[in-house]
């Protein structure tokens, strides 16, 4: 076992609800991995995300960050420096009224020196691709580049974990498109674990393993091709499949047969160009 | 309309105004202050004008923008002189007039000092950030939580008040857009039925403030925040050769208001 | 039920400041009553702008706009009655709820145009029923109701005034497939049974393309395109050169055509393709 995070038999209830939002959820997250976590709203996943960094602590069962227990009082700072968490609204996480000040906060609350902040801010802030902003206001800034900056607000604490909670769904497709190419980069070059929540399919393709969550519990995880191979259950959950696997998958019922396996649009296209190149001309 | 207003907002520059320590400068708005109240006379008056176009000139403010930042302020000023020239007693400027010639002279001394006590605290917020500001302002209370008084969690609070304002002004402005959008009349009725017509505005204001704040406050945490206590800075306050000739500048200044008032002049 | 004409529109904001900005310069477009337009556009490419022009909410700082032959900014009068007849649905509608139940909510609109009580509860029940709103909703807070249904009654809020023309910005932003797919059938459900002018604004073409009778794409303050789905999507390089996503489907068709395959340059849904593709092996063409 080499995980970083360590999920057993997670069962949580909001205060003032009967229903659990989530219902005995085990789960264990390999180091240096892009786990992208897909589900409805109200399926728990959210839920789920605010367990990582002991802000929800669990109603039964335990969440382990490297070994930490989440519900040690006493481990709460260590656990939320090595888990960041960026959330949905990029205005409502920024704290301050100029970039670098913002990506600042952590490393200051953890009181670092001054030059060793200066390096992190410096380096979390090209890391991201917004050194050239480090003295603009963020309210002026796109919501791509919030959610950046916001971003390197987080791993300017030098996280090994980075959860994001649907950090796109309040962008346009260039902002969206931004901070997935900016989320992968932070998993493939620095090597840090990252954990996507999001609804939207097309930002899991390039995941390692996708976890997709109903109603309290996970129902399907796997590598993206596998578990969009999946096709009918991810209809009746609702969430559908990428377009490449709805057109492989809609072939195959006419006789074809394609790998389900084609996630991205140039794979796909050359399958489809494989089976049909005989009709060319 | 709401993003208009100038007065207290923040202009990077990087002249010697801007350099300057934030303690610097919240003391010498002080002096400044404190000056312009013991200023009693023409020359005296005269005196402290030029010393403020001096500053202006060094934090190269167009003094263009900062009359536009009086602008909200003109009802207050007028009021203060027409108060002045009507209820001062003393010689009439015509026999039998209520105008004296008293009157005319506390009216514009009281307006003169009006515009430079706004003009004087324009020129803080105008070089200096939200933040060096709420920074600056608690290291000098910091002696005071000794007496158990939250100068962090004060200061705290006043920079996240200050990085909101823009959001919720953007926030305010597409409320009222939404609610024109069902029919809701802001501008006619009277007084009662206008306020009544800001509820449709203030509830979800309200509302999304809390919101809001509630992320803000789980965010915050999130990155660790915990409190004043162990916080390190990015940016720590060092005084400087220039904060040093600055304040001895308004020494200078001080004991020169003091000399004049005590010559009368 | 209602149609409108713009020409000549541009929107200079902060005129005369050194922040002076052209939003939206030389728009003309006629859009005839009852169509459902996608109106489409990353963001600052002037179509938010444009669509507030369409109620009165901003002036244009030259060219007209008349709605149902009526110039709206012809008098105060015009422009206030203009709210009404030009539904304007926000984006994250659900932030402008504010009274004390979801029946007084979406009543506020019709109460606005000084309606009998009578009448408002009727238009509020019809409201309701064109979104999916349930009747035992009506005496809850606003604030109770989840995401989705929230977005729901303000949606609600501004049928209830019934609007020759409804223009919703971004109706499906942030919400999860279900309830997009939700939000989105509300929306022809309502414009088949009122016979409704609908524009719909997004910076994504993959929901609006498979319900919109025509496409008008905004780029830098101007219209870039305006033609049927077919004809918009036949420029597929040229809409990505603006920084706009085609449909996946479009995306697939190009890389296919480019592979030597012969499909129609203009596909837009999967279905389509399917079809195409189908075609060219000469089976299944009759699924």
């Amino acid at each position: 076992m080499n995980g970083i995070i360590e999920i057993k038999d997670l069962h949580y209830i909001y205060p003032g609800d009967e229903t659990e939002s989530l219902k005995g959820v085990s789960l264990t997250i390999e180091k240096g991995s892009f786990v992208a976590v897909l589900g409805h709203n109200g399926s728990g996943k959210s839920t789920l995300a605010k367990h990582l960094n002991a802000i929800l602590l669990p109603t039964s069962g335990s969440v382990l960050v490297d070994g930490m227990d989440t519900s040690d009082e006493t481990k709460t700072l260590d656990i939320r420096r090595k888990v960041g968490m960026v959330f949905q609204n990029p205005d409502n996480q920024i704290v301050a009224n100029v970039v670098e000040d913002d990506v600042a906060f952590a490393p200051e609350n953890l009181g670092a020196p001054s030059e060793e902040i200066r390096r992190r801010v410096d380096a979390a802030l090209k890391q991201v691709d917004m050194y050239e902003f480090r003295l603009h206001a963020p309210h002026l800034l796109s919501g791509g580049q919030k959610q950046r900056v916001a971003i390197a607000g987080v791993i300017a604490m030098d996280p090994e974990v980075v959860v994001l909670d649907e950090p796109t769904a309040m962008l346009d497709p260039k902002g969206r498109s931004e901070v997935i190419k900016t989320v992968t980069e932070l998993c493939r070059t620095r090597g840090i674990t990252v954990v996507l929540i999001t609804h939207h399919m097309s930002e899991c393709i390039g995941a390692d393993r996708l976890i997709v969550m109903s109603d309290g519990s996970i129902v399907a995880d796997g590598t993206p091709q596998e578990v969009f191979s999946q096709v009918e259950l991810m209809r009746s959950e609702g969430l559908g499949v990428p377009a490449t696997t709805e057109l492989l998958y809609e072939l195959n019922k006419s006789g074809h047969r394609l790998p389900l396996t084609a996630l991205t649009v140039e794979e796909c296209a050359d399958e489809i160009a494989k089976e049909f190149g005989n009709v060319r001309n | 309309m709401l993003k208009d207003i100038t007065l207290g907002q923040y202009f990077p520059g990087n002249t010697i105004a801007h350099r300057l320590d934030p303690r610097t400068k919240l003391l010498l708005v002080i002096v400044y202050i404190v000056g312009l109240f013991n200023t009693a006379d023409f020359i005296g008056y005269a005196f402290v004008i030029a010393i403020t176009g001096l500053c202006m000139y060094l934090a190269k403010i167009n003094p263009k923008t900062a009359f536009k930042g009086l602008k909200p302020l003109v009802i207050v000023i007028v009021l203060t002189a027409l108060l002045n020239i009507f209820y001062t007693k003393g010689t009439p400027i015509i026999e039998g007039w209520i105008i004296t010639w008293e009157g005319l002279k506390k009216a514009l001394f009281m307006s003169v000092r009006i515009v430079l006590l706004i003009v004087g605290t324009f020129m803080l917020t105008y070089t200096t950030s939200p933040m060096a500001l709420t920074d600056g302002l608690e290291r000098l209370l910091r002696p005071l939580k000794k007496i158990k008084i939250p100068v962090h969690e004060m200061s705290m609070m006043m920079s996240m008040a200050l990085r909101f304002i823009p959001t919720l002004i953007e926030e305010t402005d597409k409320i009222m857009s939404a609610q024109k959008a069902r029919g809701a009349d802001f501008e006619s009725g009277s007084i009662m039925r206008r306020a009544k017509a800001l509820l449709p505005i203030l509830v979800p204001l309200f509302i999304s403030a809390f919101r809001r704040a509630d992320e803000l406050a789980i965010a915050m945490e999130s990155r660790c925040y915990h409190g004043g206590d162990g916080r390190t800075r990015l940016k720590q306050l060092k005084y400087e050769k220039a904060d040093f000739e600055a304040m001895l500048a308004g020494a200078v200044f001080l004991a020169a208001v003091f000399v004049m008032k005590h010559f009368g002049l | 039920m209602s149609e409108i004409k713009v020409s000549g529109l541009r929107h200079v904001y902060s005129a005369g400041t050194p922040f002076e900005k052209v939003a939206i310069d030389d728009i003309n477009i006629e859009i005839p009553s009852g169509q459902l337009v996608g109106l489409i556009g990353h963001t600052g490419s002037g179509k938010s702008t444009f669509i507030q022009h369409l109620n009165g909410l901003l002036a244009p700082s030259s060219g007209t706009v008349t709605v149902d032959g009526e110039n709206i900014f012809a008098s105060k009068e015009a422009t206030r009655k203009v709210r009404f007849k030009v539904g304007l649905v926000f984006q994250y509608p659900e932030y402008q709820l504010f009274e004390e139940t979801v029946f007084n909510d979406i009543a506020f609109g019709p109460k606005n145009m000084g309606l009998s009580e009578a009448e408002v509860a009727e238009r509020v029940r019809e409201a309701a029923g064109f979104v999916g709103v349930p009747e035992d909703c009506f005496d809850k807070s606003p604030l109770e109701l989840s995401g989705g249904q929230k977005r729901r009654v303000a949606i609600a809020g501004v049928i209830a005034m019934r609007p020759g023309v409804l223009i919703l910005d971004e109706p499906t932003a942030g919400l999860d497939p279900e309830g997009c797919r939700r939000i989105l059938s509300n929306i022809c459900e309502y414009r088949e049974k009122t016979g409704s002018t609908v524009i719909i604004v997004s910076h994504s073409m993959e929901d609006v393309a498979k319900l919109a009778d025509r496409l008008v794409v905004f780029n830098g303050g101007h219209i870039e395109f305006d033609g049927t789905p077919e004809e918009v999507f036949s420029h597929p390089e040229e809409l990505k050169a603006i920084g706009l996503a085609v449909p996946a489907a479009t995306e697939l068709s190009m890389a296919l055509r480019r592979r030597g395959i012969a499909l129609s340059p203009s596909i837009y849904t999967i279905s389509r393709l399917l079809e195409e593709l189908n075609a060219l092996t000469g089976g299944g063409a009759e699924c």
